[in-house]
C-alpha cells in the first residue's frame, strides 16, 4: 500500500506553484521534505493529503484516486499533524486527542468507550497521559506536538503527514519528535514531513525530496540525496558537511 | 471529564430555577412562594388548587407565556451565540454576526410600517432574519478565498450595514406618532406583549434549531478548529457549516421576531457557561442553553419590576453586557492569544 502523485501540478484557483512532481510514500517508511520557503512543500503537502485538488495528474493511495475518497474514509487512512499552534479554546488534552476519532464515528455519534480507550492508548504512547485533563492552551509547545501526534494516530491512520513538527521546539524535544517519527515507521506507518534542517531528515528520514521553485531537485534514498552539492544547489546558500570520522556519520551546517 | 461539570451544570440549573420563582413572585401583582407551590403541586396532582382565581390568572396567564418565553428566547440566542463562536474560531462573535438581527429589524420595520398585525410583523421579521442569513451566505460563497470564514464574516456586516440602513430609511419615512414609536420600542427588545398564541411560532423554530445545534455537540468541536484541520481529521466542513448556520439562524430569526432585538446575551452567556462546565462544546451547548434562559429571565424580570415603567430588555442587557465585554477584552488577550 502507498500513497502516490503522479505528473502533479499543484496550486491554488489563482496560482500555480509545482508542475510536474512525482511523488510516493511506502508504509514503513519516512520520507523527508525539503526545501525553501515559498518552494511548494505545504502546497505539495496538502495536495498529498487531499485538502487541496491537484492542478494536473492525480494523487493515488491504496491504489484508489484520493479525489474519490470521502472525507471520512480519506481521515481513517491519512492523518495530518500540522504546526503546533495555540487553540481558540481551551479544550483538555484528552478532549484535543478524542476529535481524532472523528472519522470513525457518525455525525450525531458521540465517543464511545472503544474511542476513550483509543485516545488514552495514544495519550500513553507519548508519554502524556499524565496531561488528559489539562487545558491544551496551557501546555508547552513540545507537549502540544506530542498531542497532535497522539490526536493523529488516534485516527489510526496508514500514512501520517506532518508539517515542521520540529518548528518552534526546544533542541531536546526536537529529538524526542525525531525519534517519534521512527517509532511511527517501526509500527508500520508510512510517514511524511516537512524540515527546514536537513539534519533532522538524516536522522529521522529513508528518503528526502528536496524541492525548489515548485520543482523537483533530488528525490531518493537520504544518503544518496543529502549531498553537499545537492543542498547548496537547493538552499542557493553555502553548507559546510561535517563527518563523524568514528562512526562515518555526518551533519550539515548552514553558512 | 463529566465529574468536573456537574457543579457548573447545577449553577446553571441554580440560576434558571432562580429565575423561574423571580420570575413568578415579583412584579405590581407579588404572588407568595407558598402560592406559586401550591398551584404547581395542584396542577401536577390534578386537584383543585383553594388559591383565589386572580391568583391563578396571574401565574397562568399574565406571567406564564412571558416566563416560557423568556426561557426560550434566551435559549436561544445562547445556544445561537456558543454555535457562532464555534463555527467563526472567535470568542467574541454573536448570533447577529451574519445580519439575522438587522434582517430582522428590517422585516419588522416594513411590517409596522405597512400596519400589519403582530403576526404578520413577527412573520416579517423571521423571514427577514433568514432571508438576510442566506443573502450573506450565498454572496459570501460566492466569493473565492482562501479564508472563507472571514469573507463570510465580512459579507455579514456589510449586509448587515445594508439593512440597517433600510431599518433607517423605513423609520424616517414612517409617521413620527403612531408608527415610530412602536418601530423603536420593538428594536429595543420587550416581552411584555407576550401572548400565548405567541408561544408556538417561538417554540417550534426554537425546539428545532436548538436540537439540530445539540444533535451535532461533538463534531462542534472539531468544527471549531482551522478548516484544514477539521477535514482532515474527516469533517465534511462545507455541508455541516450550512447546517449549523441554518440552525442557528433559525433559532435566532425566532427569538427576534418574538422579542425584538435583544443584543448581548448570545456574548455573554457562552462565556459565562464556558467558565462554568468549559469550552466541550457536549457540555457547553446545553449548559448555555439553560445558563441563557435563566439569565434572561432574571434579567425579563427586572425590566419589568425595576421602575414605574417597563425597561427595554435591549437597554438592560447592553448596561450589562458592556462591562462585561470590556472585562472579557481584557482578558480574551491573555488566555486566547
Amino acid at each position: 500500500m502507498n500513497l502516490e502523485g503522479r505528473k502533479l501540478a499543484i496550486g491554488y484557483p489563482d496560482r500555480l506553484v509545482g508542475t510536474d512532481l512525482d511523488v510516493a510514500l511506502q508504509k514503513g517508511e519516512v520520507l523527508a521534505l525539503l526545501g525553501p520557503n515559498g518552494g511548494g512543500k505545504t502546497t505539495l503537502l496538502k495536495t498529498l493529503l487531499g485538502l487541496i485538488a491537484p492542478k494536473a495528474g492525480a494523487v493515488h493511495c491504496a491504489g484508489r484516486n484520493l479525489g474519490d475518497y470521502t472525507v471520512r474514509e480519506r481521515a481513517r487512512i491519512l492523518a495530518y499533524v500540522p504546526q503546533s499552534h495555540v487553540a481558540t479554546f481551551a479544550f483538555t488534552v484528552e478532549a484535543v486527542v478524542l476529535m481524532g476519532r472523528t472519522a470513525h464515528g457518525t455525525l450525531f455519534s458521540r465517543p464511545s468507550a472503544h474511542d476513550r480507550a483509543v485516545a488514552i492508548a495514544m495519550l500513553e504512547r507519548f508519554g502524556i497521559a499524565h496531561l488528559a485533563e489539562r487545558p491544551y492552551t496551557m501546555i508547552s509547545g513540545g507537549e502540544r506536538q506530542l498531542v497532535l501526534l497522539a490526536r493523529a494516530l488516534a485516527q489510526e491512520p496508514q500514512f501520517v503527514v506532518l508539517d515542521e513538527p520540529t518548528a518552534s521546539l526546544d533542541f531536546g524535544n526536537q529529538g524526542k519528535v525525531m525519534n517519534q517519527i521512527r517509532a511511527l515507521a517501526a509500527s508500520g506507518h508510512g510517514v511524511l514531513f516537512t524540515t527546514h534542517d536537513p539534519n533532522h531528515a538524516l536522522r529521522a528520514a529513508d528518503r528526502a525530496y528536496l524541492l525548489r521553485d515548485g520543482t523537483c531537485v533530488a528525490d531518493g534514498p537520504i544518503g544518496s540525496v543529502l549531498t553537499l552539492d545537492n543542498l547548496t544547489a537547493l538552499y542557493r546558500a553555502p553548507v559546510k558537511r561535517l563527518t563523524d570520522p568514528a562512526t562515518g556519520e555526518q551533519a550539515f551546517l548552514p553558512g | 471529564m463529566t465529574r468536573s461539570a456537574a457543579p457548573g451544570f447545577a449553577i446553571a440549573l441554580a440560576v434558571l430555577v432562580a429565575g423561574l420563582l423571580f420570575a413568578f413572585t415579583v412584579g405590581r401583582y407579588p404572588v407568595a412562594l407558598g402560592d406559586v407551590a401550591e398551584f404547581v403541586i395542584s396542577r401536577l396532582s390534578g386537584r383543585a388548587s383553594s388559591l383565589p382565581p386572580a391568583v391563578e390568572n396571574v401565574i397562568l396567564y399574565i406571567r406564564g407565556p412571558r416566563v416560557i418565553a423568556a426561557v426560550l428566547v434566551g435559549a436561544a440566542l445562547a445556544v445561537a451565540g456558543t454555535a457562532f463562536q464555534g463555527l467563526f474560531r472567535n470568542p467574541l462573535v454573536s448570533p447577529d454576526i451574519l445580519g439575522a438581527s438587522s434582517g430582522a429589524a428590517l422585516g419588522a420595520v416594513i411590517g409596522i410600517y405597512f400596519s400589519l398585525g403582530i403576526f404578520g410583523i413577527q412573520g416579517l421579521a423571521f423571514i427577514g432574519g433568514l432571508a438576510a442569513v442566506a443573502a450573506v451566505y450565498v454572496i459570501g460563497s460566492a466569493v473565492q478565498s482562501r479564508d472563507p470564514i472571514l469573507v463570510l464574516v465580512l459579507t455579514g456586516v456589510v449586509v448587515g450595514a445594508l439593512l440597517g440602513a433600510g431599518v433607517g430609511l423605513v423609520k424616517y419615512l414612517a409617521d413620527p406618532y403612531n408608527q415610530l414609536p412602536a418601530m423603536t420600542f420593538w428594536l429595543l427588545g420587550s416581552l411584555s406583549a407576550t401572548a400565548p398564541a405567541d408561544l408556538i411560532p417561538l417554540f417550534g423554530p426554537v425546539a428545532l434549531g436548538s436540537l439540530v445545534l445539540i444533535a451535532l455537540r461533538w463534531r462542534m468541536n472539531v468544527m471549531s478548529l482551522p478548516e484544514e484541520e477539521a477535514r482532515s481529521l474527516g469533517l465534511a466542513t462545507g455541508p455541516l457549516r450550512i447546517a449549523v448556520v441554518a440552525a442557528a439562524t433559525l433559532v435566532t430569526s425566532a427569538s427576534v421576531a418574538t422579542a425584538g432585538i435583544i443584543g448581548w446575551v448570545g456574548l455573554v452567556v457562552p462565556h459565562l457557561a464556558r467558565s462554568l462546565v468549559g469550552p466541550d462544546f457536549a457540555r457547553l451547548l446545553p449548559a448555555a442553553a439553560i445558563l441563557g434562559g435563566g439569565y434572561l429571565l432574571l434579567i425579563d424580570t427586572l425590566a419589568r419590576s425595576a421602575a414605574h415603567i417597563e425597561i427595554p430588555l435591549g437597554i438592560l442587557t447592553a448596561v450589562i453586557g458592556t462591562p462585561f465585554f470590556i472585562w472579557l477584552l481584557a482578558s480574551v488577550s491573555k488566555t486566547w492569544s
